[in-house]
């Protein structure tokens, strides 16, 4: 290994003298190796299924907004050419709610977090050239684009009741089985295939990249908080990944070649779905959640001027929260008639997981005390991530509650907890992260001013949208109704009011960086100043096209 | 119907003769001196209501097959608008889970929230930079790390007690005597099949815009035939469903239970008062799952008694009069005043 003590400005000379000739457009974005580019391709690639995953919502609040169905049957008829019935226009809700989560998840938060700013930061934190392995990063990339095609186009051929795959997210059995006629719950599974191997490609090379390419002085303990949350999530994605594709293959062979895995009549049993489905997906919860943390991590300690305290009980309580996230799935499953055994357990695993969440809570609120507070517009987004994901936890610990659960079960009040934990949690730290970055990224600074206005907008949009379906779930609204009786019509209405801030609050996001890339100040290597210690900031904006081929060494 | 081939069974009603007085005087087993052996050919019809545990006013009831839908009561068994909080509970141990939400976990998780928002406030106040432009460099305080394991290790077991027990009592199997109820989910509709009482399906349609009103019934909630129970008494219910999965659900009575195919689910419910309580599917079960309505109509015993008959189904007892007239005229029954127990009974039979 090589010993050269690192300056900062040599490197950057360095690599601007010699390294920095970028190929041609094609094989620049469509045959990339390089981790900047592959994560800017995620970037942009998550950007645009938001904003489809973000239009499905609005067409989904706009529904709810009043008692009666208004619109469904409209945009049923527009979606298959000819007059849609009253189940059609009703399968076409199914669809929504199928595909924004499907969208959410699958395209638009794992493909920011890991692929986004996993692929730009990881290799640059730890001090290495690029990922392990260049080749299978561009693959892992381009089979989520066939992913997300199949998944849109299974929204034109029939899926049951109507066009389109109306299982839910969690394409529970039967009802994704024998209750969906037709090729669209196939192209939805088979989309999900290409997400998941596309994901689990990522995680091996994140595991190879951090465990083998750290530069020479930095230890596992010494590595940046953001590296830990991926590594993590890198291990959530390999060890969980696999089970949703046995999963899902089981249900393209109940669905097609006449196995019952899932099929009481055939000896199956269709809560054996369930169990597979929620041993990947409660891990997928943390899977979207942890680099969120490691991102609020370092953005609360850059703007405290402080080094993040308890770095080592912040680290072990990401893996404390992964290991613990494989032993909860049944939480999930609260109603289906799990013995009380299984309840009772699960209802207490459930519960031990608020303490390591509790550790990194009060360990960020630790971090600021003391330091030396200046309100960049990331760090405001990261106070709002920290208290939005405090009301979306809490809940989860209410949720846990096996009894209390009974009710509250598959009723708004879960749909406020996870939007309080996933679009104010993973939402709030991608934008914090997306702001403290981004002039790193495109060497360009955005207007602080639009920033803020963002975060406020959008703050105030999201609770008003989210925290009234707290109130509906105890009243006893069920999810995913296209109508409802009177009674709760006046917190629908309102949380579509919060909609319609919130998309507002969106737009300004837009014209930020399209101000930002058209007219932003250029940006230089260390724009946040003297809290920002990671090995990025030693490096220009944007960072030359390969950074680091002399290692730096860290003391 | 199934039991018309009963009637012709001896052993069967004799059988059936020997528990009915015990069942309804719900004493235990000894044998009363009036009971006849099974092998008994001799109709006992006049032993048997001679059992002193039958009351008067029992036999009396049993003549009543009327139904008429109750109307519900406003705000009751149903959500309110603007509600923030639970439905108004009607079983014991919908009211201990609220309790255990509203007197124990909703304090804790606000006082949480709130104790966060706070120290938030407080570390943007006093430390900005212009409060504090000497940042410190602590980044370890053992005791402080320690105490916010602990605390919440506490609390959450303070909280694992009481709902570890409330999972404990929601799942106490219900007595023998329970009325059962198989709830069936279908595609989009609820069946409700009355095993214990003649095994006879009440099919549950949500109701139109129109007949929602015109019964005064909310809309989306209305059902054309209601799942009708005892009130203050032990029911059992078993969800299963015919094609995927559906979830029974009824908030005012803290009560979800997941309808699988191929499984049979079985919980207790004791319903406190009489009243009508609603639901809704609460699994996602395709085009129409926003559209099957659950309403549940608590009566006291002797018109949930008179609902059975009215379905055409049997109620415990009822046998034990009806097993001497049984071979009495269809004619009979036609008579709305018929002064024997037997009359009421036997008709469902006769319209065989």
């Amino acid at each position: 290994m090589t010993t050269i003590a690192a300056n900062p400005a040599d490197l950057h000379d360095h690599d601007h003298a010699h390294d920095d000739h970028k190929p041609a457009f094609f094989q620049r974005w469509f045959m990339s190796t390089n981790h900047k580019d592959i994560g800017t391709l995620y970037l942009i690639f998550a950007i645009f299924a938001g904003i489809i995953g973000g239009a499905i919502s609005g067409l989904m609040r706009m529904e709810l907004a009043e008692p009666g169905v208004q619109y469904l049957q409209g945009w049923a008829t527009m979606m298959q050419g000819s007059e849609a019935t009253l189940d059609q226009a009703y399968h076409m809700w199914n669809v929504l709610i199928t595909a924004h989560g499907l969208i959410m998840v699958f395209f638009m938060v794992m493909p920011a977090m890991v692929g986004g700013f996993g692929n730009w930061f990881v290799p640059i934190m730890i001090g290495a050239p690029d990922m392990a392995f260049p080749r299978m990063n561009n693959i892992s990339f381009w089979l989520l684009v066939p992913a997300f095609a199949l998944l849109l186009g299974s929204t034109f051929v029939p899926g049951g009741s109507g066009l389109g795959a109306g299982t839910g997210w969690t394409v529970y059995a039967p009802l994704s089985t024998s209750g969906s006629v037709g090729p669209a719950v196939d192209l939805a599974i088979l989309s999900l295939h290409l997400a998941g191997a596309s994901s689990i490609l990522g995680a091996i090379n994140f595991i190879t990249t951090i465990f083998n390419m750290r530069a020479p002085g930095m230890t596992l303990n010494k590595m940046p908080l953001f590296v830990w949350s991926m590594l993590v999530t890198a291990f959530l994605l390999l060890l969980s990944l696999p089970v949703l594709a046995a999963a899902i293959t089981m249900l393209l062979t109940d669905r097609n070649f006449g196995s019952a895995f899932f099929n009481a009549a055939g000896g199956g049993d269709p809560v054996l779905y369930q169990h597979l489905f929620w041993f990947f997906g409660h891990p997928e919860v943390y899977i979207m959640i942890l680099p969120g943390f490691g991102m609020i991590s370092h953005i609360i300690a850059t703007f405290s001027k402080k080094p993040v305290f308890g770095y080592l009980g912040m680290a072990y309580a990401m893996v404390a929260i992964g290991v613990v996230g494989f032993v909860v799935w049944a939480h999930h499953m609260f109603t289906v008639g799990l013995s009380v055994n299984m309840k009772m357990y699960f209802t207490a695993a459930t519960m031990v997981i608020a303490v390591p969440t509790g550790i990194k809570i009060f360990s960020w609120i630790a971090t600021m005390w003391g330091g030396s507070l200046t309100f960049k517009t990331p760090m405001i987004w990261a106070l709002g991530f920290i208290f939005m994901f405090t009301v979306g936890g809490v809940t989860g610990v209410v949720l846990a509650n096996g009894g209390v659960d009974d009710n509250m079960h598959d009723t708004y009040y879960v749909v406020a907890h996870f939007h309080y934990v996933l679009s104010l949690g993973a939402v709030f730290s991608i934008f914090a992260g997306f702001y403290y970055w981004f002039p790193k990224m495109s060497g360009r600074h955005y207007s602080e001013l639009l920033g803020h206005l963002h975060f406020w907008v959008f703050f105030v949009g999201v609770n008003i949208l989210f925290f009234p379906m707290h109130f509906l779930g105890r009243q006893g609204m069920p999810r995913r109704y296209p109508d409802y009786p009177e009674a709760f019509a006046y917190w629908n209405e309102i949380a579509s009011l919060g909609y319609a801030i919130m998309a507002a609050g969106m737009l300004i996001f837009f014209i930020n960086i399209a101000y930002a890339l058209v007219a932003g100040r250029r940006a230089e290597g260390n724009y946040w100043g003297e809290g920002a210690t990671t090995l990025e900031w030693t490096l220009s904006s944007p960072p030359p096209f390969h950074q680091f081929e002399t290692l730096p060494v860290i003391k | 119907m199934a039991f018309a081939s009963w009637t012709k069974s001896i052993g069967f009603a004799a059988l059936v003769l020997v528990t009915a007085p015990l069942a309804l005087a719900q004493t235990p087993p000894a044998p009363p001196v009036t009971a006849p052996t099974p092998s008994t050919q001799v109709a006992p019809a006049t032993d048997a209501p001679a059992a002193d545990a039958a009351p008067a006013d029992a036999a009396a009831s049993a003549l009543d097959s009327s139904y008429t839908p109750m109307a519900p009561t406003a705000g009751k068994g149903m959500p309110v608008d603007k509600g923030i909080d639970f439905q108004k509970q009607y079983s014991e141990l919908g009211e201990y889970a609220h309790w255990l939400d509203t007197s124990v976990l909703l304090p804790i998780i606000v006082a949480i929230s709130l104790l966060v928002l706070a120290l938030l406030f407080w570390v943007v106040f006093r430390y900005r930079a212009a409060a504090n432009p000497n940042p410190s460099r602590v980044t370890h305080n053992t005791t402080i790390e320690v105490i916010w394991t602990l605390v919440p290790v506490l609390i959450l077991v303070g909280v694992a007690v009481p709902s570890i027990d409330l999972l404990a009592k929601q799942y106490k199997p219900a007595p023998a005597s329970a009325v059962t109820v198989k709830v069936t989910g279908y595609q989009w509709y609820w069946g409700y099949t009355y095993p214990d009482n003649g095994d006879f399906e009440v099919v549950s349609n949500m109701l139109t815009e129109e007949d929602a009103i015109k019964s005064g019934e909310p809309f989306q909630l209305a059902v054309d035939n209601r799942m009708v129970v005892p009130a203050g008494e032990p029911i059992r219910i078993i969800t299963t469903a015919s094609d995927v999965i559906h979830s029974f659900s009824v908030p005012s009575l803290w009560f979800k239970m997941d309808a699988v195919p191929g499984r049979s689910n079985e919980k207790m419910l004791i319903i406190k008062e009489p009243g009508v309580y609603y639901g809704q599917c609460s699994e996602l079960c395709g085009a129409r799952h926003g559209f099957m309505p659950i309403a549940v109509e608590a009566l006291p015993r002797a018109k949930f008694d008179a609902w059975v008959r009215s379905q055409g189904g049997t109620v415990k007892g009822d046998e034990v009069a009806a097993a001497a007239p049984a071979a009495v005229p269809a004619a009979a029954t036609t008579t709305p005043a018929a002064e024997g127990a037997a009359a009421a009974a036997a008709a469902p039979a006769a319209a065989q």
